[in-house]
C-alpha cells in the first residue's frame, strides 16, 4: 500500500487548529475590547494599523488567516463525510476554494494598508 | 450481599437454524456484586446451556469478553450489574460479523494487526556490545508504555464510526500497537510499518472522533497514538517532498 498524500491538506489543518485554539479566543476578546473603546493604549487602532503596515506583521496576519480558514474548511469537509455526504471531492473543492478565496481577500486588504 | 432479579435481553443467532438474529429474554436472580459476565455464566450453567460467548480471564486482562452492553462497547467482566438499574441488553460487538450469539468473527482485525508487524524489528547497533542487551532509560520506556497496555479487545473498533463506514480502515488498536513499536528505542522497523500506517486506509481514515479512547478499558488512548502518527507522517511527507536534501 502506498503512503498517502493526505499530509498536504492535513498539515495546514493541524497547524490552523492549534493556532485557532490558542489565538482566536484572545483575538476575539481584544477585538471586542477595541471595538467598545476599552482597549489599552498598546492596542489602540492607530498602533495596530501601524503594526499591520510592517511586512513581517502582514505575513504573520496572512498566515493566521490562511491557517484558520483552512482548518475550518478541512473540519467542515470531514464533518460532511461523517454526516453521510459522500461526494468528498466536490465538498473538498468547494471548502478549500472558499478558504483560499478568503485568504486572497485578506492578502488584498493587507496589501492596501 | 443482596440479590435482585435482573432482566436480560441477549442477542441470539444460530446460523444453522436461524434466518436472522433475534433477542431472547432471560429473567435471572443475580447477586448485587456480579458483573455482566457472571450473569451470562449463570445463564449458561443453569438456564440455557446453548448460549455462546467468549471469555477467559474474568479480570480485564485477556480481552475476550468484549460485547455491547446497553448499546455501548464494554468488557462483560468489567460491567457491574449495580451500574445498570433496568433491563440489560447484551449484543455482540458492533461492526463485526456475528458467528453465533455473542461470538463475532474477528479475522479482519487479526489480519490488520499482522500487517503493522507488532513485534520488535531490532535496530542495528542498538544492542550493547558484548552483552547483547538493549538498555533503555525510564524516559524512553515512558514514550511507548501506555500503548503496550492494549489487550486486543476490539472495543475501539466497535466504537469507531469510521471503521463502521470504511471497513478497509486499519483501525485504532492496530495503529496504537504499530506506534508502540515505532516509539520503542530498540526498534528499527518504522519505515516498514509506515507503509501501512501512513497509507490512506491507515491513520488518514480517522477523523478524530475520539470514541476509541473513551471506550478503551485499559486507558491506552488510541486516539493519541493516531494523532502522533499523523503528525509524524506529515513531517515525513514534507521532508520527503519539500526538503529532498534531508533524505539520505
Amino acid at each position: 500500500m502506498a503512503r498517502s498524500n493526505k499530509p498536504i491538506v492535513w498539515g495546514p489543518f493541524a497547524a490552523g487548529g492549534t493556532l485557532t485554539a490558542f489565538l482566536s479566543p484572545a483575538l476575539i476578546l481584544l477585538t471586542l475590547l477595541a471595538a467598545l473603546g476599552h482597549a489599552p493604549d498598546l492596542f489602540a487602532y492607530d498602533r495596530l494599523h501601524a503594526l499591520a503596515g510592517h511586512w513581517l506583521a502582514r505575513l504573520a496576519l496572512a498566515g493566521v488567516v490562511f491557517l484558520s480558514l483552512w482548518s475550518a474548511a478541512h473540519r467542515l469537509r470531514i464533518t460532511c463525510y461523517d454526516l453521510g455526504v459522500r461526494a468528498d471531492t466536490l465538498v473538498a473543492s468547494v471548502v478549500y476554494v472558499v478558504a483560499l478565496a478568503g485568504t486572497g481577500g485578506a492578502v488584498l486588504y493587507l496589501a492596501r494598508i | 450481599m443482596g440479590e435482585r432479579t435482573v432482566e436480560f435481553e441477549v442477542l441470539r443467532y444460530n446460523p444453522e437454524k436461524d434466518a436472522a438474529p433475534h433477542f431472547q429474554r432471560y429473567s435471572v436472580k443475580c447477586r448485587e456484586e456480579w458483573v455482566v459476565l457472571d450473569a451470562l455464566n449463570h445463564i449458561k450453567e443453569s438456564v440455557d446451556p446453548t448460549l455462546s460467548y467468549r471469555w477467559s480471564c474474568h479480570m480485564a486482562v485477556c480481552g475476550s469478553c468484549g460485547m455491547m452492553v446497553n448499546g455501548e462497547p464494554k468488557l462483560a467482566c468489567k460491567s457491574f450489574l449495580r451500574d445498570y438499574p433496568g433491563l440489560i441488553r447484551v449484543e455482540p460487538l458492533r461492526h463485526f460479523p456475528v458467528e453465533r450469539d455473542l461470538v463475532t468473527v474477528i479475522d479482519d482485525f487479526v489480519a490488520k494487526l499482522a500487517r503493522v508487524k507488532p513485534f520488535l524489528i531490532p535496530q542495528p547497533g542498538a544492542a550493547q556490545a558484548g552483552t547483547g542487551e538493549y538498555a533503555q532509560t525510564p524516559a524512553q520506556l515512558k514514550r511507548y508504555k501506555q500503548f503496550t497496555l492494549c489487550i486486543n479487545c476490539m472495543l475501539c473498533y466497535a466504537a469507531c464510526p469510521e471503521y463502521g463506514l470504511i471497513p478497509e480502515y486499519i483501525g485504532p488498536a492496530v495503529i496504537a500497537l504499530g506506534h508502540r513499536w515505532n516509539e520503542d528505542s530498540r526498534d528499527g522497523g518504522r519505515a516498514q510499518r509506515q507503509e501501512e500506517l501512513a497509507a490512506t486506509n491507515g491513520v488518514w481514515d480517522c477523523s478524530f472522533v475520539g470514541a476509541c479512547s473513551e471506550v478503551c478499558p485499559e486507558h491506552v488512548d488510541p486516539a493519541a497514538a493516531i494523532q502522533q502518527v499523523k503528525i509524524k507522517s506529515t513531517i515525513d511527507w514534507y521532508t520527503e517532498h519539500l526538503m529532498p536534501w534531508l533524505n539520505k
